[in-house]
């Protein structure tokens, strides 16, 4: 069963490419849907058959690479994580794939389309089952390709293919420290098989490892390097510069890769790598640090800016950082619970801006928008409800799952854990102001589209609804519903070893100890930031800009992203290109071609000028090298024969 | 003055042949000057066949001159023929003209 569900979509993925070569359209729906669905279905039946009672397998497929004492294997395993993450990805793949029939009908490279996203849910499940570091590297590699192929699917565009080649090269930064930490634990261990390693993590944990002729505690160095690899997928601070230009995707994609699932592949290797990373506890405040940061950096930029895809990626962004300060207080099923109910709103909140783009003929500034709600009721209450799962609103799924990190990061009772609550209760104010800000710019005040663009507006077909109802029901309902099996009292039961916190820590068990008023801060700033959203944006609407003319500095920083962007371009880009530049004009031109192949022919031709020079046309110089041969022949005759 | 030998016969013949092949190839003017020279050579050799044919008294060197004089002058008679030809079409005769093979 587990096999299936991994490879079906690579059956659909496939099937869909050869489709996409006969240019049949219905025929690569079908196959990717179908399999998709099938996975689906599939995945919910191993959580419930499998998962709930605490069974786990581990599927052996291959042996892969067998060199000395470097064993890998193609094998599947299947324990709680991965029984989370299975139905996150197969549930909210399905809806994407059902959704982009709809979204993606008047483009012209449907079944293309569809194999994409088939290879990227394949690849993902090869992410989250694989049971060695080489193969979730296999994994991670396969959904960054598939990232890369589905941003830069518009490639005339050109800034789509850019932001499709930023999105790979800020990845590799990352990928860089996953594979040096790979490295590292081969090292240490001599294997990369997971259990082996967790099975010697706590032996290692007091040893220490030379690293750029440094000694460095051996587990603290592994786990900083494979966090690296974690921020670059997962867009956190420092690497998070991809994220939102990933959005010149099509918005299926950025539903499903850069909001529900691809993203959240950095805390599903955290958490995963729990066992080990329990051991080195510098690691987890960085983790914490790192976190907190991302989630309040996010939010000051998400509520500056104005495309409304924009807003939400940096919401995802923001998002993130709270999973990872959750798994940085070892808060690890809080961080899982936190990634489930995020994938269903903010896939939510994706899909249902698509079908506010769709319906605004491909308009996405929110400052070109407004007025549309009574146009589209059915969009406009689902983006109410992604909404308020995202700035955690009693009893949606967010309320349960944010409400449980931030209480966690204060349980922790140190420094790392209330800096990140501090952090996360502020960016949970602005959550809710840019959310409510984006809803109140989008759907109410007068429109500010064209007349032509407002009379086109309409509600999306059927098949883009349903899969929107569909994640609504989980986001309203997922919190509610899985709170007690993955957070409460007895979480240790359903997460059994795939998880492992010390004893020591904390943070989970005294969670559902802390005073009212933490447990009551992040309802209270949600309710302050939807009110002065409402201030700024209905009531009184010339705020903003006077509040921004104000804070001019300060908007200006937010505004430009803190320029990140502008400082990476200064740093990295334009000194690189002028490298790159330089070994081309130097190098590659000056040397190489300078004597491979343009010398030599300039040689040939310069010494074959030189020949031809000899042939003067005129008979006496010809009559003179041919007395010249007379007289050398008969000399050498004479000499020779006649002598 | 002593007697006239088979030395001086041959003197004579090795001048004329030297300042035939000289004449072609420091020639600078004309086409005609080559063929001239062309017939020196020729008739250098002659006079070598008849004075070794005196000389050994074999009359096998002077038939062979009869027969280059023949040779000779049906060569010169198709070499004008074609200066004549190669006139008409380039309008010079002049050596330095004469240069469609440079390379």
């Amino acid at each position: 069963m587990i096999t299936a569900i991994v490879f079906l979509p690579l059956l659909g993925a496939i099937g869909a490419g050869i489709f996409s070569l006969m240019k049949n359209d219905r025929g690569g729906f079908i196959v990717s849907i179908g399999g998709i669905m099938l996975s689906m279905v599939l995945s919910w039946v191993a959580f419930i058959t499998m998962a709930v009672p605490g069974i786990n397998e581990t599927v052996f497929l291959a042996k892969w690479i067998s060199s000395g004492g470097f064993e890998v294997d193609w094998a599947l395993r299947y324990d709680a994580l991965t029984a989370v993450m299975m139905i996150v990805v197969t549930t909210v793949s399905a809806m994407v794939h059902l959704y982009s029939v709809g979204y993606m009908s008047h483009d012209n490279a449907k079944p293309r389309f569809m194999a994409y996203l088939s290879l990227f849910t394949f690849a993902m499940l090869m992410l989250v089952t694989a049971d060695n570091l080489v193969q979730m590297f296999f994994g991670w590699e396969g959904v960054g390709v598939a990232s890369y192929l589905l941003i830069g699917f518009w490639y005339h565009r050109p800034s789509a293919h850019e932001a499709a080649m930023k999105a790979f090269v800020v990845n590799r930064v990352g990928d860089f420290g996953y594979a040096l930490g790979i490295f590292a634990i081969f090292a240490m261990t001599g294997s990369v098989q997971l259990d082996e390693i967790f099975a010697m993590a706590p032996d290692l944990a007091g040893r220490s490892i030379e690293f750029l002729s440094f000694e460095v505690p051996a587990l603290e160095l592994a786990g900083m390097l494979l966090f690296i690899g974690a921020m670059g997928k997962s867009a956190q601070l420092g690497l998070h510069t991809w994220l939102p230009d990933a959005m010149e995707g099509p918005t299926p994609v950025s539903a499903l890769i850069h909001a529900a699932t691809m993203v959240t592949a950095g805390v599903f290797m955290v958490c995963r790598l729990s066992p080990m990373l329990e051991f080195a506890p510098f690691t987890l405040d960085f983790i914490t640090i790192v976190g907190a940061l991302t989630a309040i950096f996010a939010a000051t930029i998400g509520f500056t800016q104005f495309d409304i895809k924009r807003v939400i990626a940096y919401s995802t962004c923001s998002q993130l950082g709270y999973m990872f300060f959750a798994a940085g207080v070892s808060a690890y099923p809080a961080a899982m619970f936190h990634l489930t109910t995020h994938a269903f709103f903010k896939a939510l909140l994706f899909l249902g801006a698509g079908s506010v783009i769709h319906a605004l003929s491909d308009e996405q500034d929110m400052r070109r928008m407004g007025g549309v709600w009574k146009k589209i009721p059915f969009t406009y209450s689902m983006m109410w409800i992604g909404s308020l799962a995202l700035a955690g609103f009693p009893f949606f799924a967010g309320y349960f799952s944010k409400d449980m990190i931030l209480e966690a990061a204060w349980a922790q009772h140190r420094f790392t854990g209330e800096f990140a609550y501090i952090l996360g209760i502020m960016a949970a104010f602005l959550t809710a102001f840019y959310s409510w800000r984006l809803l109140f710019m989008t759907f109410h005040g007068k429109p500010r589209a064209s007349d032509e663009v407002m009379s086109h507006v309409h509600e999306s077909p059927l098949v883009m609804t349903i899969p929107l109802f569909v994640l609504a029901i989980g986001a309203v309902f997922s919190g509610f519903l899985l709170y007690d099996l993955f957070v409460g009292h007895h979480w240790n039961d359903f997460w059994g070893n795939s998880i492992l916190i010390l004893p020591e820590h904390t943070a989970m068990a005294d969670a559902h100890h802390v005073p009212k008023i933490i447990k009551l801060m992040p309802l209270i700033v949600g309710v302050a930031g939807v009110t002065l959203a409402w201030l700024f944006y209905i009531a009184v609407p010339g705020m903003p800009a006077l509040v921004a003319r104000v804070f001019k500095p300060l908007h200006l920083l937010f505004f430009n992203k803190w320029f990140v962007d502008e400082l990476y371009d200064a740093l990295l880009v334009r000194p690189s290109v002028r490298l790159g530049r330089l070994f081309w004009s130097r190098g590659d031109i000056g040397i190489i071609d300078a004597f491979g192949p343009n010398g030599m022919s300039a040689l040939v031709s310069r010494f074959s000028v030189l020949c031809s020079r000899m042939q003067t046309g005129y008979v006496f110089h010809y009559a003179f090298a041919m007395l010249i041969g007379v007289v050398a022949l008969v000399a050498w005759y004479a000499r020779t024969i006649g002598g | 003055m002593g007697p006239v030998t088979l030395f001086h016969y041959l003197t004579v013949a090795a001048i004329l042949f030297t300042l035939g092949a000289v004449g072609i190839f420091l020639n600078r003017k004309n086409v005609i000057t080559i063929l001239m020279c062309i017939e020196l050579m020729l008739l250098a050799v002659n006079i070598n066949l008849v004075a070794f044919s005196t000389h050994n008294g074999d009359l096998a060197g002077q038939i062979f001159a009869m027969l280059i004089l023949t040779v000779a002058a049906a060569e010169a008679a198709i070499g004008l023929a074609i200066l004549v030809v190669y006139f008409r079409n380039r309008g010079s005769i002049a050596v330095e003209d004469i240069n469609m093979m440079k390379g």
